[in-house]
């Protein structure tokens, strides 16, 4: 394997694991939120709380290591999304800083202040949505290059129909997941009542996610035809995550096994999403960057993939001790040990 | 008139977010080494007392922990946003520090977590005490790591230029340049010293209070002794790097001293102000000690101002942050001592109100020293974004809009700014450390 297809591989996985890390705060966000309108607060949030409070930070993490990453990997992407994306990234940025900060003061300090809970909540469907313009940019069409001037086209962005399909995926998405992952930490938690409100969320999120994916492969097509044929190549793989999505469903419709059901979740977006990236190779920004022409020099590229690996000699191990302590003690989870 | 120049106003938004940052990210490394000493002293002398403030510490800490993780995140993406040109060719040559850098992040962030959430969840408080080794090695192998990015910018090497391509990287050298030794141990030390003046300076506030419990004299002892030990550390190491400028750096040496003439037996000249012909008024000249801090010797020849281009030497008022920086941190550094004899000369009192009142005050000081001793080292690079090799003005982005981005940006840190301190503030009033001694039945 090149350097190149190893680099994006790397970068791509740790996208994935954000956005499933991502997704499930953002969209718990967004249910604290909306459970204290409906006055069930104080069923789900406290749940939602146990889960999140070790966690939040290493969500986190991932985000950066995904930009710091791609800048290693491909540096002449710092000069094309940089240039281009200062507006919506830096949208982006304030609103994470919004959502980061806000969640540790009403968590560690002015627990019940509503302001908060309320920032906390509408950012976890406005972050997504303006992450997500990112993967729409790099479908092309949104960026132009000229005289070495880099020119990012608004106008286009906001009336393109594909771009506001990406929106609407992202945002169903993540509630989609996060309500799978809280349907299956209540039912570890034995917590009756939270359940039935999570899995009402999740199975109430699950109809619309596979309609916004539908929308995107339209207007995939629409937008860039040579990236839909290579999708079409290799529709095997969409095919999959969509069997996927019906156990998932299925488990959880029938109340059993929320671990499982949960693992079906992950499995039926890494199909679509490693899917969708493969299928956008070699392209890092159509047309004008590929993974090869602007790759770093070798002797980077060498050190950096050491790196990684000795990095997740420490990372992996110390994952592992997170998830075992916060996710599968179960003494932690029903909130016996604080 | 009003004119759009993006490298003007990318240069103010990336001052503003690091100047935001460095407040956080300072506690954020030096903090951690605290609570681990005061936790490491609570269980080896079984005192409570001490586990309780590494405890309420903590509490504390995980709040500035999360406007340094989100305003870190900011600069970190506003590198690629604000100076794409800069980082392309920062992304060929220092790739793998700021990979690094996210590592230690990630083990950080992971034990952190832990640590908070498991103070009584194991039998032996040992094994709780060990969770927050990682968090401290994490927080300060990101600083190392960050910083020597930094050091490469001020000395780049680990590469060629051809025709204006870099070529044959080596990503260690670039690393360890020559700037990196002084930087690194300058702003470790410097931020731990910060930090044991700013939880001094908390524990002085409730004793001024007359809030007399032996808790808060303990956090203040504690606080203290440390405060000593790295100030006289960063004492040393800055004078290191004034050596290290005078080698590497000599235009920022001769700027920050307002030393126009090279010559031996160089005087160094403190405060003052330059009048419009560079003149030195109501300085006062300390004979040879400018060539002593270069070289040891009276007889080291310093180069002055009059032998480098003028275009490329750093505007003079850096001489004043320089000055700034250095009052203070000898200022605490005779603050520290001063509480230190007091605890070993019988007859003098540690607590004495107007002691008291100047460690209140040493803690901000000590923060301004950071953020003073930061300008001059950045500034003082000026006009320079990698020194010799690409000027800032060719880094900046060519958008439009980043004084959009400006004012959102600034209105982010004061909100953020006056919310930490509000629910900080909220955090301690609430529930102040008598009463959770109580509580606990102390």
């Amino acid at each position: 394997m090149s350097y190149e297809i190893i680099g994006i591989t790397v970068l791509w996985i740790f996208l994935y694991g954000y956005m499933i890390v991502a997704s499930i705060d953002f969209g718990a966000g967004f249910f604290s939120f909306y459970s204290e309108l409906k006055g069930e607060k104080h069923q789900i949030h406290p749940l939602i709380e146990r889960y999140l409070s070790p966690v939040w930070e290493v969500t986190n993490v991932f985000f950066v290591f995904f930009f710091v990453g791609i800048i290693g990997f491909f540096p002449d992407t710092a000069y094309y999304y940089g240039t281009g994306l200062l507006v919506p990234g830096s949208i982006a940025l304030i609103l994470l800083a919004i959502r980061g900060s806000y969640y540790a003061f009403s968590t560690y300090g002015s627990k019940n202040n509503k302001f908060y809970l309320f920032l906390y909540g509408a950012t976890g469907l406005l972050i997504p949505a303006s992450l997500s313009t990112v993967l729409t940019i790099s479908e092309g069409g949104f960026i132009v290059e000229n005289d070495g001037q880099i020119q990012f086209l608004y106008k286009e962005l906001f009336t393109s129909p594909y771009s506001w399909s990406v929106v609407l995926l992202a945002i169903v998405s993540v509630l989609y997941i996060s309500a799978m992952f809280l349907t299956f930490y209540a039912q570890k938690a034995n917590d009756n009542p939270a359940y039935m409100i999570v899995r009402r969320y999740a199975l109430g999120w699950s109809l619309p996610t596979i309609i916004a994916s539908l929308f995107v492969f339209f207007a995939i097509n629409q937008h860039n035809p040579e990236h839909f044929e290579n999708m079409v190549d290799i529709s095997w793989v969409f095919v999959l995550s969509f069997l996927c999505f019906i156990i998932a469903v299925y488990f959880t419709w029938t109340k059993q096994r929320g671990g499982l059901a949960f693992i079906f979740v992950m499995l039926q977006f890494a199909f679509a999403f490693f899917g969708y990236g493969a299928s956008h190779l070699p392209y890092l920004l159509y047309p004008y960057l590929t993974i090869y022409d602007h790759f770093t020099n070798d002797t980077m590229a060498i050190t950096l993939i050491i790196v990684f690996i000795l990095g997740l000699f420490i990372l992996i191990p110390s994952l592992y001790l997170l998830v075992r302590l916060f996710l599968f003690d179960t003494e932690y989870v029903k909130g016996k040990k604080e | 008139m009003y004119l759009y120049d993006p490298v003007i106003f990318s240069r103010i938004l990336t001052s503003f977010t690091l100047i935001f940052h460095i407040i956080f990210a300072t506690i954020g490394v030096g903090v951690p080494i605290m609570i681990a000493l005061a936790e490491w002293i609570g269980i080896k002398r079984n005192d409570p007392h001490y586990l309780l403030l590494a405890r309420r510490w903590a509490r504390g800490f995980v709040i500035t922990v999360a406007v340094g993780v989100v305003t870190g995140t900011c600069i970190g993406l506003q590198l690629s946003l604000l100076w794409p040109q800069f980082m392309k060719v920062a992304g060929q040559a220092i790739a793998l520090p700021l990979f690094m850098e996210t590592f230690a992040f990630f083990v950080e962030a992971i034990f952190l977590g832990i640590y908070l959430y498991t103070w009584d969840r194991f039998k032996n408080r040992m094994v709780h005490f060990l969770l927050l080794i990682p968090v401290a090695i994490g927080a300060s192998a990101s600083a190392f790591f960050i910083t020597t990015v930094n050091a490469f910018m001020n000395a780049p090497q680990g590469f060629d230029i051809v025709d204006g391509q870099l070529i044959n990287i080596q990503p260690i050298v670039a690393m360890f340049n020559p700037a990196m030794p002084t930087k690194v141990s300058h702003v470790l030390l410097s931020s731990y010293m910060t930090s044991a003046f700013i939880l001094a300076a908390i524990a002085a506030v409730s004793l001024l209070k007359k809030r007399k419990h032996v808790y808060h004299k303990k956090a203040l002892k504690l606080t203290m002794i440390a405060a000593l030990v790295f100030s006289v550390g960063t004492a040393v190491v800055g004078d290191f790097s004034g050596k290290y400028l005078a080698e590497y750096q000599p235009e920022k040496l001769a700027a920050a001293e307002w030393h126009f003439e090279t010559t031996d037996k160089a005087p160094l000249i403190f405060g003052g102000i330059l009048t419009e012909d560079n003149e030195v008024k109501y300085g006062l000249e300390i004979p040879y000690a400018l060539s002593i801090l270069s070289g040891n010797s009276i007889n080291t020849v310093v180069k002055g101002l009059d032998d480098f281009d003028p275009e490329l030497v750093p505007p003079l008022w850096i001489h004043y942050l320089f000055d700034l920086m250095v009052l203070i941190g000898m200022t605490l550094t005779t603050l520290a001592l001063i509480y230190v004899l007091c605890l070993v000369i019988k007859k003098w009192n540690p607590h004495h109100p107007l002691l008291l009142r100047c460690i209140v005050i040493a803690g901000p000081l000590a923060m301004i020293a950071i953020e003073v001793g930061w300008i001059f080292a950045e500034v003082g690079r000026q006009p320079w974004i990698l020194n010799g090799i690409m000027k800032t003005a060719e880094g900046a982005t060519t958008s439009k809009n980043v004084d959009t981005m400006l004012y959102l940006f600034s209105a982010l840190y004061l909100v953020l700014g006056i919310t930490c301190v509000r629910v900080l503030r909220k955090v301690f009033r609430n529930y102040p450390a008598e009463e959770e001694i109580k509580q606990n039945g102390m």
